[in-house]
């Protein structure tokens, strides 16, 4: 099954509506719940930093016989240090969205601790891809 | 304990979700870091926070928490409140800080 998104970078009126949906789809499917939890959580750091940091985003989903396969593909600034966003704690957020309660370097790592494979590639200057394996056994 | 035990037990105001009050506590979390709660609280905790905007009902919703208590006479935003009534998630509100608040929701799921 496919599933395609759009995200529009600083709308956080509708930020998590993507991972919402997915949500919905794998319980529709009887997912395990803990394979949900750790995918929505995931899914849903990503879906935020692209509001967050991008300009616009596309989420594509793909729920395949034995994994959840999660593309985040965004045209942003990019990431110049990738292992440097990794670390907790550390964030480039604007201050408007730290004082929302974002943006306190725990976006990436939580992705990580929730994926079984995490996949960041980026380029300054035109945006950054993020992938999320999750099998489902 | 449900919400609706907790909100007479610890003197909440309830702003909305009322057809969440019977949703049974599992615990408490209090945090004002957005990825932190979404890291680290589990289903059916009771989220306490000072955060009043509309993301905190999307992760009660994505974490399938009890119910969300805003401290110190915070007000929830329009948006929060509609998704509240939409997710069926209770919004309470206390005039006390969260250390306080925290306090009171600790000992009473503890007794």
């Amino acid at each position: 099954m496919h599933f395609e998104y759009q995200v529009t970078g600083g709308d956080f009126t509708n930020a998590g509506s993507t991972s919402s949906s997915v949500k919905k789809t794998l319980k529709q499917l009887n997912v395990n719940p803990s394979i949900i939890k750790r995918t929505v959580v995931a899914l849903y750091e990503a879906e935020v930093n692209i509001v967050a940091h991008a300009y616009k985003g596309n989420i594509y989903v793909d729920i395949e016989e034995d994994a959840i396969v999660i593309s985040l593909v965004d045209e942003g600034p990019g990431i110049p240090d990738i292992d440097k966003a990794m670390e907790v704690g550390y964030s480039t957020a604007s201050v408007s969205v730290r004082e929302m309660g974002f943006g306190a370097g725990m976006g990436l790592p939580n992705m990580k601790n929730n994926s079984d494979k995490l996949t960041v590639t980026s380029e300054v200057g035109k945006g950054t891809t993020v992938e999320i394996y999750n099998r489902l056994q | 304990m449900t919400v609706r035990e907790l909100t007479k037990k610890a003197n909440l105001s309830v702003f909305s979700g009322e057809k969440g009050l019977d949703a049974e506590i599992t615990g408490g979390y209090t945090c004002d870091l957005l990825s932190d709660v979404m890291g680290h609280a589990e289903s059916g905790n009771v989220w306490i926070t000072l955060q009043t905007h509309k993301n905190v009902m999307a992760i009660a919703s994505l974490k399938e928490l009890s119910a969300v208590i805003l401290v110190k006479d915070q007000q929830p935003d329009e948006d929060t409140l509609h998704q509240s009534e939409t997710e069926n998630i209770p919004v309470l509100g206390t005039s006390l800080q969260e250390f306080e608040i925290s306090g009171i929701l600790y000992n009473l799921i503890k007794s």
